[in-house]
């Protein structure tokens, strides 16, 4: 037996101390030899459980040792059929608490990095001159209301199965999230475009600037405008608050808010571009969850001095992925944990100047099993800063189910739909997603726009 | 891309246009909005839907130059087209029908009362609308919206036209009953210290009124969070919450603050703006 490598091979990183200043991707991504080198290490389990962590069930041993043969057009086959966008979960999917965590070598030793060459079949498949062919053979178009990944996935399943698909997007862009929340130093809008670009010529067609709910209703589309069936997959945007004392004041924003004027209106080149954001010398960004951390690294390279985060629990109960926190770490962000904000202090301009704070112990685990933070009496003290960036989640924006009846929802404004296949109240119209689940991830995303895509499919087929 | 259909300047900073928009006209409301881009790498920015013609498909626009992206949209011409129209955003005005309804508006809020005057006439209410100005030439819309409403009030700060003074002076005679008489309603659609005036007008005597609160916006879809406007003490968000609200329980200093958070960047955009296109008026090269 040749002896394993026990640690994962480094994925090549751009320097923390250039990188916190500019939006160029972190990660260089694996070379040919790094990815035989690292596919070697996979123990080719007879069982393998990482396919059990994957919420999309990849055929992770697979595809992994084909890469380990060198045959890369059979990885990237295996890869896509289960997970239509590896070039994107390989850079954004939460790995260690999914596939990674069940890797066989990860108990005594690092686990397989999986992620990295996800990552690096995918991108391999981008420098492949493929040709794709426009795939509509049935008459049944299907509309899909949302351009996220969810949306995005399940149309392109719809597409290969021969429908003709129309998605509707709100905004003037595709992509959802991708596009407008996650960081080009995270995801590449390039990448995005391209498996847009895809779907596109599958015959996928992308209507921008239509509001369901608004310009055309949910039974427009299978009333009048005659689709067959819709898939429903409009995310979870509306930011929440935290409802403390001066959080209107001017310096204060939503995550979304921060992240859309610096993603998706580029304010990062203003003024190039027109649409500015302020950003001050010190940022305080409250969450310790990826939109947190991508807010704060954000913050960073538009200059900030300081960027710090500020939670209520501990590092422990964080639940961005790993690999952005150390990344963070390394940036020089830094962090104040079990720290509870309790109002934004007016410079006397009506503009942010500090953040009153107040230190908290943990207490017993609280309904969400995690440990419930206690305030510390007499702790309160002021961090000054000129931003405060809100990233403490979200919730479905009620817009479309304001104007649409009988399209059921939960208590706290999700989509009511079959886990199996994504129905909802409504005949022919499913859904998936951050609507359903409240926010969560792209892999549950995609995998929900694709069981979806396939039930609407069952029942659309004239039972033989 | 929308093309536009008409313009027409009505002050040398406000312009009108008709754009081509058949699912837009099909669906809007009075009150509602559109947020539109007009060019790669603008911003988003929410303009109120003036009027709407569903058999023609047609929506109509009034916009006021204020800084760079409105000095963009003006320098347009019939032909040329916007990158991006989206709409209609934002909730109708939300008035039962029955009784006077009395619209008011300053500057560009005149427009968003054509399509509101003319519903609420045909809802068989008594409408008066109050318009607002400097002076002669900067009142809009005058004669179009005489066509629409009952009667139409022209108020000029130096007299040049009509009642000499302030909407608000003009519709406290009214509450006391002259002219019209007093409104059981008001809706007030303009900047941000009239619609404050308006409404401190009209509480004491409890007469339910609407403002149109125009809030900094990024997406107009409830995203981001940024048009947050304080009404009775909670944050509403005013692109799906309103743009709308009681007149009675916003928090209008809040909202001009936040509104002017951005005044140097859009210093900036504006002079760059003004270099690119030369000034506007109709010889500017335009923005496609
Ligand atoms: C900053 C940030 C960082 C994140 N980082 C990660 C990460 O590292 N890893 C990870 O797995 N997950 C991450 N997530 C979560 C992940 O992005 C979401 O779970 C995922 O995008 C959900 O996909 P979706 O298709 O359900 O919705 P979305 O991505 O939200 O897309 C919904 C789309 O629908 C459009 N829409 C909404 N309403 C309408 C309507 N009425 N008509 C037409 N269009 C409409 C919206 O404009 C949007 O484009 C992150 C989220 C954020 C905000
Ligand atoms: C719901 C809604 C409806 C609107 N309807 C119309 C309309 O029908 N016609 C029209 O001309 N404008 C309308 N506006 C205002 C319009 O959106 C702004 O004038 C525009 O965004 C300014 O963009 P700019 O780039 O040209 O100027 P900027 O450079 O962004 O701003 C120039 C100046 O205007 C101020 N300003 C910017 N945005 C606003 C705003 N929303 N309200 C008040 N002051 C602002 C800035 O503080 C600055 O002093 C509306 C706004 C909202 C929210
Ligand atoms: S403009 Fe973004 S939430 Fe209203």
């Amino acid at each position: 037996m040749p002896v394993r490598r026990t640690d994962k091979t480094a994925m090549p990183v751009q320097d923390a101390q250039v990188r916190a200043h500019n939006f160029f991707e972190v990660n260089g991504g694996y070379s040919a030899a790094h990815a035989a080198f690292e596919a070697e290490r996979c123990l080719r389990c007879q069982h393998p459980l990482c396919m059990d962590g994957c919420p999309v069930h990849i055929p992770i041993r697979d595809f992994i040792h084909a890469v380990a043969a060198g045959n890369l057009p059979d990885a990237a086959r295996i890869l896509r059929t289960a997970n239509p966008i590896p070039s994107i979960c390989g850079r954004v999917c939460p790995q260690e608490s999914q596939c990674e965590a069940e890797c066989s070598m990860g108990g005594r030793f690092n686990p397989v990095a999986i992620g990295h060459l996800e990552r690096f079949v995918a991108d391999w498949e981008r420098t492949q001159a493929l040709s794709i062919e426009p795939a509509i053979t049935r008459t049944q178009k299907v509309a899909v209301i949302g351009a996220g990944p969810s949306g995005l996935v399940c149309a392109g399943e719809l597409a290969r199965l021969g429908y003709a698909v129309t998605i509707y997007e709100a905004l003037h862009a595709p992509g959802g999230v991708l596009r407008y929340g996650i960081p080009e130093f995270r995801l590449p809008k390039a990448i995005l475009d391209w498996e847009i670009d895809m779907l596109k010529a599958m015959g996928v067609e992308i209507v921008c600037n239509v509001i369901i709910g608004k310009t055309l209703t949910l039974d427009d589309l299978t009333g009048k405008l005659g689709y067959a069936a819709v898939f429903i997959g409009t995310g979870a945007g509306l930011p929440q608050f935290l409802g403390i004392p001066g959080e209107n004041l001017n310096g204060v924003y939503s995550a979304n808010e921060f992240l859309t004027r610096i993603n998706l209106m580029r304010a990062y080149d203003f003024p190039n571009t027109d649409t500015p954001v302020r950003v001050g010398k010190r940022v305080a960004v409250i969450g310790a969850g990826n939109t947190a951390m991508d807010a704060v690294r954000t913050a960073l390279r538009m200059g900030a001095d300081e960027a710090m985060i500020v939670y209520r629990r501990s590092d422990e109960e964080m639940s961005a992925r790993v690999e952005e926190y150390h990344h963070a770490i390394e940036e020089g962000v830094t962090f104040h944990w079990l720290t509870s904000p309790l109002e934004v202090i007016d410079d006397g301009s009506g503009w942010a100047a500090g953040l009153k704070c107040q230190r908290m112990q943990l207490g017993e685990p609280d309904a969400s099993g995690r440990r419930r933070p206690i305030p510390i009496p007499d702790s309160e003290f002021v961090l000054p800063v000129d931003n405060v960036v809100l990233a403490i989640g979200t919730t479905p924006n009620p817009l479309l189910t304001r104007t649409t009846s009988g399209l059921a929802v939960t208590a706290k404004g999700c989509l009511l739909a079959d886990d199996a296949t994504g129905l909802t109240s409504k005949t022919m119209v499913f859904a998936g997603g951050d609507a359903v689940t409240g926010a969560a991830t792209v892999i549950l995303a995609a995998g929900a726009g694709k069981r979806a895509a396939h039930a609407i499919h069952a029942n659309l087929q004239p039972s033989a | 891309m929308t093309r536009i259909i008409d313009a027409r300047q009505l002050t040398p900073v406000t312009k009108l246009f008709r754009l081509d928009a058949p699912l837009i006209a099909a669906s809007a409301r009075p009150g509602q909005f559109v947020m539109l881009r007009v060019r790669e790498g603008g911003e988003r920015i929410p303009i109120t839907i003036a009027d709407y013609d569903r058999a023609a498909g047609t929506i109509t626009i009034v916009v006021q130059e204020a800084g760079a992206t409105t000095r963009r949209v003006c320098a347009l011409e019939p032909g040329d087209s916007l990158l991006d129209v989206a709409g209609p955003l934002g909730s109708e005005i939300d008035l039962p029908a029955g009784g006077h309804v009395c619209g008011i508006g300053g500057g560009f809020g005149s427009a968003a009362l054509l399509c509101f005057m003319r519903e609420r006439s045909a809802l068989g209410d008594r409408t008066t609308a109050i318009l607002g100005a400097r002076n002669r030439d900067l009142v809009i819309l005058a004669d179009e919206l005489a066509r629409v409403a009952d009667r139409v009030e022209v108020c000029t700060d130096d007299g040049s036209a009509g009642f000499h003074g302030f909407v608000t002076q003009r519709l406290a005679q009214l509450i006391d009953g002259g002219g019209a008489g007093r409104p059981d309603a008001v809706v007030a659609i303009g900047p941000m210290a009239m619609m404050r005036a308006v409404a401190e007008t009209t509480r004491p005597h409890g007469i339910r009124t609407l403002v149109s609160m125009d809030p900094l916006m990024v997406d107009g879809t409830g995203m981001c969070g940024g048009c947050r406007v304080t009404v009775g003490g909670q944050a509403r968000f005013a692109c799906v919450d309103g743009p709308c609200f009681d007149a009675h329980e916003v928090d209008f200093d809040t909202a001009m603050r936040r509104n002017k958070a951005y005044v140097r960047e859009e210093g900036i955009a504006s002079e760059r703006a003004a270099c690119q296109s030369g000034r506007s008026g109709g010889h500017a090269s335009q923005a496609h």
